[in-house]
């Protein structure tokens, strides 16, 4: 016992090393496989109060940009209004497909980042607005992430600019499926995997998200594809894409509840039994 | 005393902040950030017990992977540091050590950027194999520890003497 003892106090310094690399080698390793419950992430007051009091100061400096955006996204609405088949009168509203399937929030991103390997943003809306994991975030340009950890007042997104990120997306022209992957190269680009190579691929055409999964709904934009090439195995595409969304300027994202997804989900579980 | 513990302590706030608001977000070239915070472990007294140096570096590294979403990158880069410093404090400055007469305010500047250079890289080579994680990427892991390296050297190096008070 006395000498077990002696080789601890002898020992210590090295023991603690141990014990504190040890401990923050199991965090990284954590945060490398996804659906993980994580101790470690920027969703709390303290992380959450100081980007805030930043962010403050430094989207006074982005308000020109921010505001290009915002015009772009409202000559774009305004255009499809004013040529949509249906003469809309404003004093009537049909009130059945409004806010019938998605329920949408806005957020400010607090902290956007781009050039790791696993990216996160963090928002300023959390448990206290209604967010919870797994609902989608996009922007007026294309999709942004998932919700990933909440706290009361903030929550982080998985960006799609992650290697653990695997959104289910398709061709606009044809429906062909496959599954958004980032190589982690870069921040403009991302790949669509295991695309059946009976869909006809033409530089230029959109990717959009599929609405397989109660995240995203059908058809919000991705990106266009710049190049594609036949897998080793020869059956599938791998096409990369030109993201739509600049991801290293994200100002106010919306985050999307699909309200129906807690049936949809017990109706999967079920026919899974 | 009281007076260098409270240096500490403010500079560790300092570097953390200045650290996750403006170098995590420079990223120079698309993915080329500075790592400024070693700073704080890099100037940590030398008569202090390692012990000490552990675990304020764990706290450090803790708090920038809270930050920046990292898992425990930087814990775990930031604890290597900490306890490999002793080596890199015999190879930089020899003699000095041996005598436990270093002032970073004023010692050689040949000297400190030698010390800061084996610092950095050290640390960005764990921190990097670390947050890339994967053995087929090697390249991409040496080429950001070697563009983040310099950036991190030639920063650190400029705030370690424009903030030293007496150096002729």
């Amino acid at each position: 016992m006395q000498q077990i003892l002696n080789f601890v106090i002898r020992n210590k310094t090295f023991l603690l090393f141990l014990l504190l690399f040890g401990i923050s080698l199991a965090l990284t390793i954590q945060s490398h496989s996804y659906h993980r419950s994580k101790f470690i992430n920027s969703a709390n007051g303290l992380t959450g109060g100081v980007y805030g009091t930043f962010n403050s100061i430094e989207k006074y400096f982005d308000l020109k940009d921010q505001n290009n955006i915002l015009v772009e996204e409202n000559k774009y609405l305004r255009k499809l209004l004013f040529n949509s088949k249906t003469t809309i009168d404003s004093t009537y509203i049909d009130t059945t497909f409004i806010g019938s399937r998605y329920n949408v929030t806005i957020a400010e991103v607090y902290k956007n980042s781009y050039s790791l390997s696993n990216n996160y943003l963090t928002i300023n809306k959390g448990l206290k607005h209604g967010i919870k994991q797994d609902f989608g975030v996009i922007t007026s340009k294309g999709i942004v992430g998932i919700v990933d950890n909440t706290s009361n007042n903030y929550a982080t997104v998985l960006s799609i600019l992650n290697k653990k990120s695997g959104i289910n997306a398709k061709l606009k022209s044809t429906n062909h499926i496959g599954s958004l992957r980032w190589n982690g190269k870069s921040a403009q680009h991302v790949q669509l995997e295991d695309v059946s190579n009976f869909a006809p691929v033409k530089v230029g055409d959109t990717i959009e998200t599929g609405g397989e999964s109660s995240i995203f709904p059908k058809g919000i934009g991705i990106g266009s594809v710049e190049s594609y090439l036949t897998d080793i195995s020869g059956d599938t595409f791998t096409i990369e894409i030109k993201l739509f969304n600049d991801m290293s300027n994200i100002g106010n994202v919306y985050i999307l509840e699909d309200l129906d997804r807690q049936e949809i989900e017990t109706l999967e579980n079920q026919s899974n039994e | 005393m009281n007076n260098v513990v409270a240096t500490h302590i403010i500079r560790f706030i300092l570097l953390v902040l200045i650290q996750v608001t403006i170098c995590n977000n420079i990223n120079f070239l698309g993915f080329i950030n500075p790592y400024i915070y070693i700073i704080f472990i890099l100037l940590f007294p030398i008569r202090d017990t390692r012990i000490q140096l552990l675990l304020v570096s764990f706290l450090l590294g803790m708090l920038i992977d809270l930050f920046s979403d990292s898992g425990g990158v930087h814990a775990a880069a930031s604890v290597v540091l900490a306890y490999t410093r002793p080596v890199i404090l015999k190879t930089s400055f020899g003699m000095l050590y041996e005598h436990k007469t270093i002032k970073f305010s004023n010692t050689d500047v040949g000297h400190l950027i030698t010390y800061v250079t084996l610092a950095t890289i050290l640390h960005h080579t764990i921190m990097f194999s670390l947050e890339i994680f994967n053995v087929s990427n090697i390249i991409l892991i040496l080429k950001k520890t070697l563009f983040s390296s310099i950036f991190t050297i030639i920063v650190s190096v400029l705030i370690i003497i424009l903030f030293s008070r007496n150096r002729k």
